[in-house]
């Protein structure tokens, strides 16, 4: 196995009595797009700061290609971050601002004009190197802050919610570009957003957070698909949660009874034993409405947002379901009205068990 | 963010950058604080000297009815200036943060150009204008209100020391005001007017609750430097009209009794630290309701 | 349509509406034109006695006070004047020599207290306030006490040791201020790009700061140039201040010569403040 780009071992970071990051631990590839995910609060930018050497460590190790930099201070590490709102010194050109990393290195002067002018010009912002930060759109800014950080080749690239700022067009676009980039030049990306649609575009894996805490690490399919915690399921997307104990094991497929008897089918790659209280994380868009089906309620609800139509189901122990049905012709809206009863289906494969 | 100094390194980092200020204000105000702490405590010899013998006189003398005049005086010219200051500047600063932005910039400075002006001069001024033979009365003359005859003099009243202090303060009254006033969120006035409150009720209910620290603020700006002054009641009241600056200043001049004038003192630092020490802590409070 | 030929008190109606417009919009006018008119009054209250202090300094009669013709002698008289040039002189020496001194070690302690957290913060933080809350003349006479008691001529040192000692405090107030807007994004940043504690506050942190740094000193420098009171209890002969000067002139006999040289002061400072404003701006604009 080779050795990986970033390590973290057993990281722990406290502020005063608040525990911001609880023992975490993470292997990152080397060339990978790997993502931190959660909600604000969730440690994950405290994280990025420590693997930065802006913040120090409580206790843990953090390595970098297999050497420890726990106690390295932030300016010996050959790790460069771009900032949430960008940082670029304000009294300085987009020029010198891009070639202060390599003018601390003590880079001779030819080459960093050189270096400055190739950065520039892969961020597409060669023909402003004479301008002010302040003198630039929030898109050319993030735009500098990236060749400012990946000028100086680095090992490994940090991005604190790179995108944050920008609105959601050119958000979109800088998402592809980014990609794009990253797949160029090769370098290690870490990146942190509380945005799950952007984690699930751009990221080869994803680490999701809570509390200090690393519930699920994988590809995005994996941590779409298979949510390991109801936490993971609802934060990454939309999603249905039923309650009910174990019935009856067929391998990988289990039986499911709910507090009303109905017995629904699910799957697991979990052991589970019978008579065991589980949850069953169902997505929206992998249930089928029909006349009748496995489970039972009454329509509540009909939301049209264009592409698909939401459907908010009652069932009869007052839960509600979410189910979404695409739009394929332009009269399928109407197919139920208010307080219709419908039945929902779905394939086993896509019900998970989670263990409660 | 404050950083722990945890490095050897950051340690001497911190001292060095600390010790020049920490020797230069404990040396030289720190220790003459102090000081003049312990001289209220003593005697005066008979020549002006000191007699190290502990007692509480000085401060017992300060109960004569004479020294609490003047003590009252101060408080009751530093409160007229401060309150004529806030009616004059309110609705100044309010004026000003009507005007548009672009026009707004060089109102600020032209309100501020007199103030960055030496106040010896401002006050020289208005001992000029206020004198017998000045320009009011040349005014009042031309107008035919009075003769040359019985043309009454200004100065040396206390109206002369309190137009005198409102000259030299107002300016900050009116900074404080605005900064406030600009800072104001205008969506809450439109939601106030929005909810059927008409101007006036809006200006009492909503602007005025609003803009409320920087009338305290301005008011402390003007109020405490009024109470402790002492060029305007000397140049501009003649004796006639001392505050309590002038009273600290004879026992350092011809009175020479430096433990009476300190004991002075340490009544007046009180009065104003304890003042500022209720301004902040109001302030803190706001914020915390905030 | 009958809504395209207005009734008879439809038109009425409009009409009225149009009064009531206009009566809106006339007390409007007239409470736009109160509210400027007052401005006006505050504007002249507050530079009316410059103004005349300024004509009656070309006063030919030996009083500023009733106006007899045209004259530049009393220019010619404050020119002659040997103790004007000499207090001019000092007040320079104080006013730089203060300046200089008190932004350098402003700016440290600034930086320091900002910067790092210590447990006697609060007694720095306390000491540093203490001379902005306390009188001038309580100032004046516990330094005027010190300085005897150490055996210390007054003289032109006692002077700028004591303007130094309240220009710390508000020079370090200023820069607190910018440094606090400044926040600690700016040296993340330059120490991810390799920068050390050195480089990173020479390469960034001291010139983020230089606007708040000048703004201190040229509040030092007035504020300086501004003092009476202590530096009239903190001098010695021959190291009298303008301030002190003009003071000491107003108690023999006023004459125009005090307007004169009140006039030259005023210009100064109304064409120097400006100036250094404008170049600050400039500065914290780079």
């Amino acid at each position: 196995m080779t050795v990986p780009a970033v390590e973290l071992v057993n990281v722990i970071k406290h502020f005063g009595d608040v525990v911001a990051v609880n023992d975490v631990n993470l292997k990152i590839e080397d060339g990978e797009f790997f993502s931190l995910l959660g909600p604000s609060g969730c440690g994950k930018t405290t994280t990025l700061r420590m693997i930065a050497g802006l913040e120090t460590l409580t206790s843990g190790e953090i390595l970098l290609r297999g050497k420890a930099i726990g106690q390295t201070p932030a300016f010996k590490r050959p790790v460069n971050t771009v900032f949430q709102n960008y940082a670029l010194f304000p009294h300085l050109t987009v020029e010198r601002n891009v070639a202060f990393g390599l003018e601390m290195h003590k880079i001779p002067k030819e080459e960093i004009k050189k270096r400055v002018a190739e950065a520039l010009d892969m961020v597409l912002m060669g023909d402003l190197s004479r301008r002010r930060p302040n003198q630039l759109s929030g898109g050319q800014q993030q735009r500098i802050a990236l060749a400012r950080a990946l000028v100086n080749r680095p090992e490994v690239l940090l991005l604190d919610e790179p995108l944050g700022a920008l609105d959601l067009k050119l958000r979109k676009a800088m998402q592809l570009e980014l990609k794009q980039l990253q797949e160029q030049v090769g370098i290690t990306f870490i990146y942190v957003t509380h945005d799950q649609e952007e984690a699930l575009t751009m990221s080869d894996r994803i680490a999701v957070m809570d509390e200090g805490k690393i519930l699920q690490i994988g590809a995005p399919q994996e941590i779409y698909e298979h949510p390991n915690t109801r936490f993971v399921a609802d934060f990454i997307g939309e999603t249905n949660f039923l309650e009910g104990t174990v019935s009856d094991i067929n391998g990988e497929a289990i039986d499911v009874s709910l507090d009303d008897h109905t017995i629904v089918k699910a799957h697991s790659d979990l052991s589970v034993q019978k008579g065991q209280k589980v949850g069953v994380v169902i997505r929206p868009e992998k249930i089928n409405l029909a006349s009748s089906g496995m489970v039972e309620g009454k329509v509540l609800e009909i939301i049209y947002i264009g592409t698909d139509t939401r459907y908010v189901v009652q069932l009869k122990d007052n839960t509600s379901i979410t189910v979404r049905e695409q739009n394929l012709n332009s009269t399928q809206a109407n197919k139920y009205k208010r307080g219709d009863k419908v039945g929902l289906n779905w394939d086993p494969a896509n019900a998970q068990v989670l263990k409660k | 963010m404050a950083i722990e100094p945890r490095t050897r390194r950051e340690r001497i980092t911190l001292g060095v950058l600390l010790s020049p200020g920490l020797f230069w204000l404990i040396f030289f105000f720190a220790l003459p604080f102090l000081l003049i702490f312990i001289y209220s405590f003593l005697d005066r010899g008979k020549f002006g000297g000191l007699v190290w013998e502990f007692q509480f006189d000085n401060y017992i003398r300060f109960a004569d009815q004479l020294y609490i005049r003047i003590f009252i005086r101060s408080i009751i010219i530093a409160a007229i200036t401060t309150v004529i200051c806030l009616l004059i500047g309110y609705p100044m600063a309010y004026w000003m943060a009507l005007q548009p932005s672009r026009t707004r910039n060089t109102l600020l400075l032209v309100i501020m150009l007199p103030f960055w002006t030496n106040f010896v001069i401002r006050t020289y001024a208005w001992r000029m204008i206020l004198a017998r033979q000045g320009q009011i009365n040349q005014l009042l003359i031309a107008l035919n209100i009075i003769t040359k005859e019985n043309a009454p003099t200004y100065l040396n009243t206390n109206g002369a020391v309190i137009l005198g202090l409102i000259y030299i303060w107002l300016v900050a009254m009116i900074l404080a005001c605005y900064a406030s006033i600009t800072g104001l969120d205008r969506s809450l006035l439109e939601a106030a007017q929005d909810l059927f409150a008409n101007p006036v009720r809006t200006f009492f209910r909503v602007t005025l609750p609003l803009t409320l620290p920087g009338i305290i603020s301005g008011s402390i700006l003007v109020f405490v430097p009024s109470f402790g002054a002492f060029v305007t009641p000397d140049m501009l009241g003649g004796g006639k009209a001392d505050m309590i600056g002038n009273l600290i200043s004879q026992q350092f001049g011809e009175a020479s009794d430096w433990p009476f004038g300190s004991a002075i003192s340490t009544i007046l630092m009180v009065v104003m630290l304890f003042g500022t020490l209720l301004y902040f802590r109001g302030l803190r409070r706001e914020k915390v309701q905030s | 349509m009958t809504d395209q030929i207005p009734s008879k008190t439809h038109q009425t109606q409009l009409r009225l509406d149009y009064l009531a417009k206009g009566y809106a919009s006339f007390i409007n006018r007239l409470k736009q034109l109160f509210f400027n008119g007052y401005a006006g009054l505050v504007y002249l209250f507050l530079y009316a006695p410059i103004i005349l202090l300024v004509v009656y300094s070309f006063n030919e009669s030996r009083f500023p006070t009733y106006w007899t013709g045209f004259t530049l002698q009393w220019y010619r008289v404050l020119f002659d004047d040997h103790l004007v040039g000499a207090a001019l002189k000092n007040t320079l020496i104080v006013a730089t020599s203060s300046t200089i001194i008190s932004t350098i070690i402003g700016t440290m302690i600034a930086i320091g207290v900002e910067r790092y957290r210590f447990r006697t913060k609060p007694v720095v933080d306390g000491l540093l306030i203490m001379p902005i809350i306390i009188p001038d003349i309580a100032m004046a006479i516990m330094l005027l006490v010190f300085f005897k008691l150490i055996k210390m001529n007054l003289g032109l040192y006692t002077i700028i040791i004591a303007h130094v000692a309240f220009n710390i405090s508000f020079v370090a107030i200023i820069v607190r201020a910018r440094m606090a807007t400044l926040g600690t994004a700016m040296e993340e940043a330059a120490s991810d790009l390799y920068a050390n504690e050195w480089q990173t506050f020479w390469r960034v942190t001291f010139p983020l700061l230089i606007p708040g740094i000048l703004g201190g000193a040229l509040f030092a420098f007035t504020l300086s140039l501004d003092d009476f009171v202590i530096t009239n209890f903190t001098s010695g002969p021959g190291s009298t201040t303008l301030p002190v000067r003009i003071v000491g002139m107003t108690r023999r006999n006023i004459t125009p010569e005090i307007n004169a040289l009140s006039t030259l002061m005023l210009i100064s400072a109304m064409t120097l403040v400006p100036l250094s404003l404008w170049l600050q701006r400039r500065a914290k604009m780079s």
